[in-house]
């Protein structure tokens, strides 16, 4: 631990050097692949150098006056106490220098803000207390991207596994977002529940997704590869565990990508028509159980203390189903971070994952709940 | 309340009372004399002072490495919640507030405040109010989680019971807060000595003359952001919810019409005191009186028309961007005057270099640093990517710490030893010095990396990427925080006994405070101060 820290201070001076790699820099902004964050890195560093110019000079005089005009070295106080011209000046150099910034600023902005006419792939990106849903209206697609389960189960508090051994601790997803490198992608953000912000850094923006509300975003990303980001908006419990992940494949890829996933879904709609049975409706539940309620209650039913009831062996699930099926489908009046998931997933989902959390882990109560029951206690 | 009636309250203190304090314990509750009521506030801020820095700690010690070792998320949450609220409403406000109710009337040549009664119930609304706000960390769900910025929906429909507690002690603070402000300006306005005109008023006075109508802008807009959520949450109403017709944008723009002036009531003030400091150990008249003045009233419009700049990320229309990015560029000009006047007043100066004179000096260079990292924060195109970043969490903690706080703690040095009669010990001062400010930017300016670098605010655990610059934070913020308690120690010592410091202990030093004695009586300027002495002490006085 202190090694690390002692070795973190030494290396320092030599981390500035990273800035030219392709890595996102440990010092200074990422210069990104997306002609947004080109132009927001640029702005950056024009900013810092005249700021470095105006403390240099600043502090300069300053430091000057420090040492120079101290009573111990015998310097005596002037009298003066103002001097029209040079107040003048110093406030007319800002402006010039304000109006040098604002002139490339106001140009950027504007075209950051423009819209593609015509974006070849449009994704709805939706927030959700603590995932994103990723919709592609076009394609019929739509998926949640949950935190990874390794970085789950490192995040916790008292983890057996060290975050130092999960590959990408907090910036890996079981399903990232896919677009195509090179095309107009267009963003249309929006939450379920509270505010979230979408970002990824080396793409260059972040936008906030707000409730009853779409916030548009145009980019194009230039180079293939896979770019990670964070929820930037205090968002509850779970804000630390929001990872946003994008995979910008060769469009080649992304057409086949696309095709995959559609035929996927058949198989899941397939497999959702099949008789229901009890292996059916634990492998089903079981997936259900990892998008919707892993986030909270976590891959291994544990929950968080004091904050989100353990389902193995808590009493909803191990009591009667009547109370289970209740709180699944109406949400918790005592904790509005409970939702109602009676209107997000059909009878026989909420039927699946009420199967799996009541026979998963330890808890082995035997109850198959089918869609029947479900849709009577609606 | 008209001056009668004040004059036979006055009267009936003389009576009770025979130019002294009260016997008692019954003196601190009851008093309505300004001294006792400013070291009041000034305590209530140290130790909230205290409880703040302690969450602060508990939130370093969790970010020291990666995953988590202390808290659960909730309770991280709650802490950087209840950290910003504590240290904004009831550290650095009170605290500016203690040093206004000491020194103004002393400025200003007044006996005591305008309202003397109102001026007791306005302090003793606070503790109240603290416990309050505290009472969360022991409610079955906790304290709030969603930032002293209480954004909704996070803290209408998802927060727990505790955030109506949190509400009702706002409420309590506004109304505090509105009653101390309007005492000072009427204070300021109605009980000048003879022959001080409004322009020839101490800077610190002046500054607060200008902070007491900021407040009384500010605390109703935030009684009514606060008032929204409390009756979407309990009376049906549906201001921010979107399903029903609400926007929680909405809530956004109310919050940032109040929280965007709330920095400047933060650090106006603390412009006050440098201004008062800087030429007491420069032996020199402060540079650009004038323009000062107007610096502050120009900041002060200009702080009421960019509340936007907190929301570049929520989707406003370009053109609003535009504007507010531009009128918020502008801030940088008054406040550049402020600076440049502070080191032309150093400029050809006779310097000694003295706890308060160290601590504005600290507070000049490290005040433009958050100054620098606020004009980065002006462009929105940059923005975009520091926006929520620890390169905020750097940027306002420059500007909150390095400035406001450092004003406070320079302002208590310079006027210690009149408070108390003794001088503080200055070896010690310099350690506790050296020790804060050092520690200070090895716990703040790695932020700024961290931020740049991708690392989101608010979060109780994070990426391994940004494990260095944390755990060096961690570090500093420990030794910053430890490093108080010599702080404390100093003034225990100091009001206990301690070399004599005499009337006027700072050579240098102007102002009607320094003609009386040290401590000054209970009962002060009872003969208002003669014209020539408030011609003498003054601006025009100098030379």
């Amino acid at each position: 631990m202190w090694k690390r820290l002692i070795l973190a201070l030494m290396t320092l001076p030599t981390a500035v050097g990273a800035a030219a790699q392709e890595e996102p820099s440990a010092l200074n902004m990422t210069r990104g692949v997306t002609e947004i964050s080109r132009d927001a890195y640029d702005m950056h560093m024009l900013l810092f150098w005249i700021c470095v110019a105006i403390g240099v000079g600043v502090f300069g005089v300053m430091t000057w006056s420090l040492i120079r005009h101290r009573r111990s070295r015998g310097a005596k106080a002037a009298k003066f106490s103002e001097n029209t011209v040079v107040e003048v000046v110093w406030t007319v150099i800002p402006v010039l220098i304000l109006v040098g910034v604002a002139v490339p600023a106001t140009a950027i902005l504007l075209k950051t803000n423009g819209e593609s006419p015509d974006p070849e792939v449009v994704v709805d990106v939706h927030g959700s207390q603590w995932k994103w849903e990723y919709v592609y209206p076009d394609e019929e697609i739509s998926f949640f991207s949950n935190l990874s389960s390794t970085s789950r189960d490192a995040s916790q508090l008292d983890a057996k596994e060290s975050p130092a051994n999960a590959p990408n601790y907090l910036l890996d997803v079981d399903n990232p977002l896919v677009v195509p490198a090179g095309k107009d992608v267009r963003l249309r953000i929006t939450s379920d529940d509270v505010i979230h912000a979408w970002w990824v850094p080396q793409l260059g923006f972040k936008k906030d997704a707000v409730p009853g509300q779409f916030n548009n975003i145009d980019i194009r990303i230039d180079e293939p590869g896979t770019y990670r980001g964070q929820c930037a908006e205090l968002c509850g419990s779970g804000h630390a565990y929001m990872p946003v992940v994008v995979e910008a494949v060769k469009p080649a890829a992304y057409t086949e990508w696309v095709a995959q996933k559609k035929k996927a879904a058949a198989q899941e709609a397939e497999k959702a028509s099949a008789p229901y049975s009890r292996e059916v409706a634990m492998s089903q539940g079981k997936k259900i159980y990892e998008s919707a309620c892993a986030s909270c209650h976590q891959t291994n039913g544990q929950g968080i203390e004091g904050t989100f009831p353990a389902l193995e062996g808590g009493k909803i699930t191990t009591g009667p189903v009547e109370g289970h099926l209740k709180i699944v489908i109406h949400g918790s009046e005592k904790n509005p971070v409970m939702q109602a998931y009676g209107d997000q997933l059909s009878d026989r989902e909420i039927a699946a994952v009420i199967t799996y959390e009541r026979n998963a882990w330890s808890n082995d109560t035997g109850d198959l709940v089918t869609p029947q029951a479900v849709e009577a206690a609606r | 309340m008209s001056q009668t009636a004040d004059s036979v309250v006055d009267q009936i203190e003389h009576d009770h009372s025979h130019h002294g304090p009260r016997k008692g314990p019954l003196r601190w509750l009851l008093t309505v004399n300004h001294k006792d009521v400013g070291t009041m506030y000034l305590v209530l801020a140290l130790v909230a002072l205290l409880v703040g820095g302690v969450m602060a700690l508990v939130i370093r010690a969790e970010l020291f490495q990666p995953g988590l070792q202390l808290t659960q998320p909730q309770f991280f949450n709650s802490l950087t919640t209840m950290h910003g609220l504590t240290m904004i409403f009831l550290a650095i406000m009170p605290g500016l507030t203690g040093l206004a109710n000491w020194m103004v009337p002393l400025q200003v040549g007044a006996d005591d405040m305008y309202w003397p009664r109102v001026n007791n119930w306005a302090f003793w609304m606070l503790p109240p109010a603290a416990l309050l706000l505290w009472w969360g960390f022991f409610m079955p769900q906790g304290a709030p989680g969603g930032g002293w910025t209480m954004y909704a929906p996070l803290s209408s429909t998802y927060a727990p019971p505790s955030i109506d507690y949190v509400i009702m002690a706002i409420h309590i603070m506004g109304i505090s807060s509105i009653l101390g402000a309007l005492n000072i300006i009427l204070t300021i306005l109605k009980m000048r000595a003879k022959g001080m005109k409004l322009w020839d008023m101490p800077l610190f006075t002046w500054t607060w003359l200008i902070t007491g109508f900021l407040l009384l802008l500010a605390m109703p807009t935030l009684a009514i952001a606060v008032t929204m959520l409390l009756t979407d949450r309990h009376l049906g109403t549906n201001f921010f919810e979107a399903a029903a017709g609400g926007d929680p944008v909405l809530f956004q723009h109310i919050f940032w019409f109040f929280g965007h002036p709330e920095v400047y009531i933060m650090i106006l003030p603390a412009f006050g005191v440098v201004s008062e400091i800087v030429p007491a150990f420069s032996r020199k008249p402060l540079f650009g009186r004038t323009s000062m003045i107007w610096a502050v009233i120009a900041i002060t419009f200009l702080s009421a028309i960019v509340w936007a700049h907190h929301m570049f990320t929520v989707g406003l229309p370009v053109e609003a961007q535009v504007l507010f990015m531009y009128t918020t560029m502008l801030i940088a000009i008054p406040t550049g005057i402020k600076i440049f006047n502070w080191v032309a007043t150093m400029w050809r100066g006779s310097m000694t270099f003295e706890a308060p004179m160290l601590w504005a000096l600290a507070f000049i260079f490290l005040f433009t640093i958050g100054g620098f990292s606020g004009l980065m924060l002006a462009d929105v195109p940059a923005d975009y990517q520091y926006h929520d970043t620890y390169f905020v969490v750097a940027h306002l903690h420059y500007v909150v710490v390095t400035g406001s706080l450092f004003a406070i703690i320079a302002g208590v040095y310079y006027w210690l030893p009149k408070w108390t009669g003794h001088m503080y010990n200055e070896r010690l001062s310099q350690w506790h010095f050296w020790l804060s400010v050092i520690s200070v930017n090895v716990t703040f300016f790695p932020m700024h990396f961290a931020g740049l670098a991708g690392m989101p605010r608010r979060i109780p655990d994070y990426p391994m990427q940004f494990m260095d610059f944390n755990m060096i934070s961690t570090v500093g913020a420990f030794v910053f925080g430890f490093s108080q308690l010599l702080f404390i120690w100093l003034i225990i010592q100091t009001i206990r006994g301690g070399k004599e410091a005499g009337d006027r202990p700072w050579d240098g030093a102007k102002g009607l405070e320094w003609t009386l004695s040290s401590p000054p009586p209970y009962h002060t300027f009872t003969e208002p101060p003669s014209p020539q002495t408030v011609h003498n002490e003054g601006p025009h006085g100098y030379h």
